[in-house]
């Protein structure tokens, strides 16, 4: 009897996709935060982590290793299940967006064409949201878990700020999605690859200035650090949290970056995309690694404009905050969109 | 048994277990995150009727934005079991007999629509529910209540405005 009917060879190369994304992830997230904290000396005239092997390169390991050692504490008065799935919450939302991201054009192993994204979904811009709306769960859970007030406060702050974004945002994305009129990322890479075609910040400054803004209040990073604003919240949503917990919570933030950064570079520039070199002449492997490295280099820049941003410019009150949001970049946004639709309604007719 | 019946029944037995803790925890945020779990099930029956966009929109608007306003007001009014008044037995009466009646309505109405009548869900070939066809048939064939709908949201949202603005 044959239960069920199942292209193994498919699952497997799916499954070992997702473990390649998954790690490569991980070990990028683990080196943003040397990187973080490299930056940070740099911009403040110090050295930084040197001690841990050499450049201390080997300092993200020996956090981690810390990480495991420390004493796991569960407050008394907390919700034991809520307080376990708040990190687990945050940590997997963080790591499913990577799903629908375009990491490279398709390679041949073997006469086997195999894409280089784990799926290319037609709904692919409207799946990111989704997982991005999901990750308000980590946060909201954590800090109600807790029971403490702060982490509550800084909970429900982290949340609203999220969801006011989250508004912008998605106009923003709208915007895009009129210019290339599909909601797949793939697709949206290789019209910005095809010839006549230049990269979309080039068509949307405004809309990439609101998507980046957008991009750094969705993952809680400063100037909108609000969610864990030390000196009125002590800690912010994760006061309680101790050893690994804390560790997948921080964890979470990085994987964030690099997955915004990702979005950012597939959305606005080109992706894969090598600027001014044909790769449909090139070799499909080749061009396929070619591509990933420049993935990578424009990632790993939106990855430093990050810290670059954390450590030159201060946190926001929580008021200016809204009214950024609402008042300014809402308004604007709906703007950026109205003007893009009336060019293309003109240019089309 | 195909894969597609096997993921059609974890999913149903997930949605009817949630409906279920949705209502029988004691404790109103659990209910808030069961009922989350239960619009992720629906998500997936979507999904298995290749209506990914109705599948997405569901999760952005009703597990991202309107259940977090959910456990907002939850979270915020830090309600417990302990603390929820005890309803009187026949208040619990008379809402187990009206409750049961209105599921008796539906069911027939659902049984006997013509609309509905034999028919059967079309999984995995139906594309009414992607997202090109759902836009050309909203914006042409379903215009105007379409447009009627999204004039009611803008009443909504201006009497929620004007509801939440302080006195002068």
């Amino acid at each position: 009897m044959t239960l069920l009917t199942i292209d193994w060879s498919l699952i497997i190369e799916k499954l070992v996709l997702i473990a390649v994304v998954v790690l490569g992830s991980l070990v990028v997230a683990l080196y943003s935060t040397y990187a973080e904290r490299k930056v940070a000396a740099f911009m403040q005239d110090r050295l930084g982590p040197n001690r841990a092997g050499p450049f201390g390169l080997l300092q993200p390991l020996a956090d981690g290793a810390k990480f495991f050692f420390k004493e796991d504490v569960i407050p008394v008065l907390a919700n034991k299940w809520l307080f376990i799935l708040g990190p687990t919450i945050a940590m997997s939302a963080a790591l499913m967006t990577s799903a629908v991201v375009p990491w490279g054009n398709h390679i041949e192993i073997g006469g086997r064409i195999i894409s280089l994204q784990i799926a290319d979904i037609n709904i692919g811009v409207l799946y990111v949201f989704g997982v991005v709306g999901m990750g308000v769960y980590g946060i909201m859970i954590g800090g109600w878990a807790s029971n403490n007030k702060f982490s509550l406060l800084a909970a429900l702050r982290g949340a609203s700020q999220v969801i006011s974004y989250e508004l912008p945002m998605g106009i923003c994305m709208i915007t895009l999605i009129m210019l290339s009129g599909s909601l797949s990322l793939k697709d949206k890479v290789e019209q910005q690859m095809s010839s006549g075609h230049l990269w979309n910040i080039v068509y949307q400054p405004l809309g990439f200035v609101i998507f980046l803004i957008c991009a750094f209040a969705e993952c809680n990073r400063t100037p909108f650090d609000l969610a864990e604003a030390e000196n009125e919240l002590n800690m912010g949503y994760h006061q309680e949290y101790s050893s690994m917990k804390l560790g997948f919570y921080l964890f979470a933030e990085y994987i964030n970056m690099l997955i915004s950064s990702a979005v950012i570079v597939t959305l606005f520039f080109g992706g894969y995309d090598i600027p001014f070199l044909d790769e449909s002449k090139l070799n499909p492997n080749t061009a396929a690694i070619l591509g990933i490295i420049a993935l990578m280099a424009k990632v790993v820049f939106f990855i430093f404009l990050f810290m670059w941003v954390r450590w030159t410019i201060p946190r926001f009150r929580y008021d200016q905050l809204m009214n950024l949001g609402w008042k300014k970049l809402l308004p604007l946004a709906l703007i950026n969109m109205l003007v893009t639709a009336a060019v293309i309604l003109w240019l089309h007719k | 048994m195909s894969a597609t019946e096997i993921i059609f029944w974890i999913l149903s037995v997930l949605a009817l277990v949630s409906g279920l803790m949705v209502i029988f925890s004691k404790n109103p945020v659990y209910s808030v995150l069961w009922l989350i779990s239960l619009f992720f099930a629906i998500s997936g029956h979507y999904i298995l009727m290749n209506a990914q966009f109705l599948a997405i929109v569901n999760i952005i608007v009703y597990a991202g934005a309107i259940m977090v306003l959910f456990l907002f007001v939850i979270m915020l009014m830090n309600l417990s079991a302990t603390a929820e008044p005890k309803k009187k037995v026949w208040m619990k009466f008379t809402g187990v007999i009206s409750g049961g009646l209105l599921l008796w309505i539906l069911l027939s109405v659902v049984r006997s629509s013509i609309d509905m009548r034999g028919k059967i869900a079309e999984v995995k070939t139906g594309d009414i529910g992607l997202v090109e066809n759902l836009g050309k048939v909203l914006f042409t064939e379903y215009a105007v209540p379409f447009e009627i709908c999204s004039v009611l949201f803008l009443s909504a949202m201006v009497g929620a405005v004007v509801i939440g603005k302080k006195e002068e």
